[in-house]
């Protein structure tokens, strides 16, 4: 099974961690956590990926969907320190060309 | 075992036997056309004779593309047995179609032997259709608000919608009027051991249609041979209905879809961002010199942008960065002018209302758009405006589109062939199984069966037009053949209008467009007919083919109006007077003549040119040789066209088959 961990920084950034296989079934657990943090005004927002062991299609798409949520309030999502398994997805999908994953959390939103 | 091994050796016969009679079929046939092309044309009669050349080699080009898909017929046989365990959605898309009617399919859905959820996918957002579908325990789903005021890109739109709100790991896709037999997934749900297996497409067969099939419904050497051939090379197509399909690989599709038209709508946008921002600069004064270093400043990051975009960079980045200094741009910018804002303003909600009505998929923003907008004249602070409209557009939501996830392509009409052919280009594989486990309802009127063929052509000849297979890097070429050989044979109506004027035009005003009737002729064409005739007789194996390949010809005016009106929708941005095909007969008002008028004409021109070819012959104008030849391609016109006739008085299948009505009183009644 799959848990999230949910932080705010000192500089209001959210920070989403999913812990475990991020597949069809806890996709929308991930979609949900995201629309909720920009709905209560939290639009910078980094998924650390460090801690998922698997990501399938559908968890990339809430990913994206979650990106959609927070750019359109002003903000952005950012993703860091994928596994292997993960990048390759990323790869996979060409969807490294358009979200470039961060080495760390904390400088996610440096450049 | 034993049995196992006698059939594998019996289908390794038909494919030695099939394979001789595709070498001869394409020997025989080059044989013919190089000659006709090197040594028998009437250069002196070229308006004919080169259209005729042309159309034969046409045809020449079907029949080898046809052989190459036969000569890897994969018949599957047996199905490996369905691992237990899977999680199945069981999709039945409907729009408009009777409640009834989709219960039924429903019902039959819900009875399925493997365990499944079952979902009634209503487009048409029914309150009676769903209550109905709940009180038995079916999902019913309609599109969410996401959708209002989008492009809702019809079929392929309400699968994408669906696509999001369930969680099977597997799709079963059928249409509203396709009964599923209880059998489907146990029998079908094997394929999927192969992880690399993302589709795997059944027949389908229609119940309401008579034996002699009058409007041509069936499709067995299509669903049979033909995908069984694609089969072969790793092709076999996705055909809307009947159709089981691994969902990671949908979504993976979806993903790398959207990476890509973010990527092709950001360069666009950041193109015309330039041509924008030189418009403005050319309008300012000396004196503005402030407003010149912005715009400047602006061109400037543009350039930096699309540099990066060049080297690589993620596309995220680049576009929030270019936000980010167009905005403070901006923001130095709305002090220094406002005069001109308003008529901008106004030319801005323009460019954001015409993507929302771009639908050809692509990024949202229609070209014809954004080449208004760079030919406007621009204020410097509209111009700013502008760029960060056309930025905005384009970003990560796909602004214009209800869901920036889109696996099901929204390129074309006919959603499933496109997204099977983007599926191949991912490296997924399909099957199809030959096995009848769906019955279906066909169209009982002409002119519903013509709207039909109409879109599945038009839809075809989009996507020739859109994503032309031969260009598709990502497929093998025995796959792009494969594809395109879909498309070729949907170019056929413009060979039947040759194929129908050289008689006449012969027995006329006895003009020949070869320069003789000769032995040699013959001895060259008539071989090449004969065996590609028994190479429909061979892969048939007793399927009727009579009945496609005379509406292949007879429906001449609906594949040259998909041609026309594909090629009208995708280069000059026409409408292309899209239908649903109605799912229930239409009123009965007599035979049909009107729908198949250019067909009557083409008949009557034919039967006087007979008797014109007559006349000639017995006033000693025209030879017997070419007059009988020709006498005889009339005839083979006349029986191929004689379908439209049949279908025209068609009136609709009757299970019980009691005496048909005199068709005269039905005549009176219209």
């Amino acid at each position: 099974m799959i848990e999230f961990a949910v932080d705010t920084t000192p500089e209001g950034i959210g920070v989403v961690t999913p812990k475990g296989r991020l597949n069809m079934s806890s996709a929308r657990g991930l979609k949900e956590i995201l629309d909720g943090l920009v709905s209560d005004g939290t639009s910078k927002i980094v998924v650390d990926l460090a801690e998922t062991t698997f990501l399938d299609s559908s968890g990339l798409g809430a990913l994206i969907a979650g990106l959609k949520a927070a750019r359109q309030s002003g903000g952005d999502l950012r993703v860091a320190r994928p596994t292997e398994a993960v990048l390759t997805v990323f790869k996979l999908t060409n969807l490294d060309r358009v979200l470039r994953p961060r080495d760390s959390v904390e400088g996610a939103f440096d450049a | 075992m034993g049995i196992g091994r006698h059939i594998d050796r019996q289908a390794a016969r038909r494919l030695l036997t099939i394979r001789i009679i595709v070498l001869l079929t394409a020997i025989l046939g080059i044989n013919y056309v190089v000659w006709r092309w090197l040594f028998s044309v009437n250069w002196d009669a070229w308006w004919i004779a080169v259209p005729l050349v042309l159309a034969e080699t046409y045809s020449l080009v079907d029949s080898l593309l046809f052989g190459l898909a036969m000569w890897r017929l994969k018949e599957r046989g047996e199905p490996p047995p369905a691992p237990p365990g899977l999680t199945v959605d069981v999709l039945i898309a409907t729009y408009n179609e009777p409640i009834e009617l989709v219960m039924n399919t429903a019902r039959a859905a819900l009875a399925i032997d493997y365990p499944h959820q079952t979902w009634v996918l209503d487009d048409g957002n029914r309150a009676d259709l769903r209550a109905a579908a709940e009180a038995e325990g079916i999902g019913w789903i309609t599109r969410s608000s996401e959708w209002a005021d989008r492009p809702r890109h019809a079929k392929a739109g309400n699968l994408n919608n669906a696509l999001l709100v369930t969680e099977g790991e597997f799709l079963l896709i059928l249409d509203a009027d396709q009964v599923p037999s209880p059998t489907i997934l146990d029998r079908t749900l094997g394929y999927f051991d192969d992880p690399q297996m993302a589709l795997v497409q059944t027949p389908q067969w229609f119940v309401n249609v008579p034996e002699d099939d009058p409007l041509g419904s069936q499709a067995p050497l299509f669903y049979g041979p033909i995908q069984q051939g694609k089969d072969g090379w790793n092709a076999a197509f996705f055909c809307g209905s009947n159709a089981i399909i691994r969902r990671e690989a949908l979504m993976q599709l979806g993903v790398s879809r959207y990476a890509d038209e973010v990527e092709a709508g950001v360069q666009r946008a950041l193109r015309t961002a330039r041509s924008v921002l030189r418009q403005a600069r050319r309008g300012l004064d000396d004196g503005e010199v402030a407003v010149r270093r912005a715009l400047d400043s602006i061109e400037h990051d543009i350039g930096r942008a699309r540099r990066e975009l060049a080297r690589g960079e993620a596309l995220m980045d680049v576009t929030y960065r270019f936000q980010q200094r167009v905005a403070a741009v901006r923001r130095e910018l709305v002090a220094s002018d406002l005069t001109a804002l308003q008529s901008d303003l106004a030319a801005i909600a323009e460019l954001e209302r015409s993507a929302d009505e771009a639908d050809d998929g692509l990024a949202g923003v229609d070209l014809s758009a954004l080449d208004q907008l760079s030919a406007r004249e621009w204020s410097p602070l509209g111009a700013v405006e502008t760029v960060q409209a056309l930025v905005d557009a384009v970003d990560v939501d796909l602004g214009s589109e209800a869901q920036p996830i889109m696996p099901m392509a929204t390129i074309s009409v006919t959603e499933d062939m496109a997204t099977c052919m983007r599926l191949h280009g991912l490296g997924w594989r399909t099957a199809y199984h030959d096995e009848v486990l769906a019955h279906g309802l066909a169209p009982e009127d002409l002119a519903t069966m013509l709207t039909q063929r109409l879109r599945w052509a038009q839809g075809t000849v989009q996507v020739m037009f859109r994503e032309n297979p031969l260009l598709q890097r990502r497929l093998r070429w025995g796959q792009r053949l494969m594809y395109f050989a879909t498309m070729w044979s949907y170019l056929s109506g413009f060979a039947a209008l040759v194929y129908l004027a050289a008689p006449i035009v012969y027995l006329t005003i006895g003009v020949l467009p070869v320069q003789a009737i000769s032995t040699e002729f013959f001895l060259r064409l008539v071989p090449f007919l004969v065996v590609n005739q028994l190479l429909f007789f061979v892969v048939a194996a007793g399927r009727p083919t009579w009945r496609g390949q005379q509406y292949s010809l007879a429906l001449f005016p609906v594949w040259i109006k998909s041609f026309t009106s594909a090629f009208g929708n995708v280069f000059l941005g026409r409408s292309l007077d899209f239908a649903v095909t109605p799912k229930t007969r239409q009123e009965d008002t007599g035979p049909a003549w009107h729908l198949v008028r250019p067909q009557l004409w083409a008949m009557a021109a034919l039967v006087a040119a007979a008797v014109a070819g007559l006349v000639r012959i017995g006033t000693g104008q025209a030879s017997a040789a070419g007059t009988t030849f020709n006498l005889l391609w009339v005839g083979f016109d006349l029986a191929i066209f004689s379908v439209i006739i049949k279908a025209a008085r068609y009136r609709g299948f009757d299970a019980g088959a009691p005496a048909p009505i005199p068709e005269r009183a039905r005549r009176g009644a219209a």
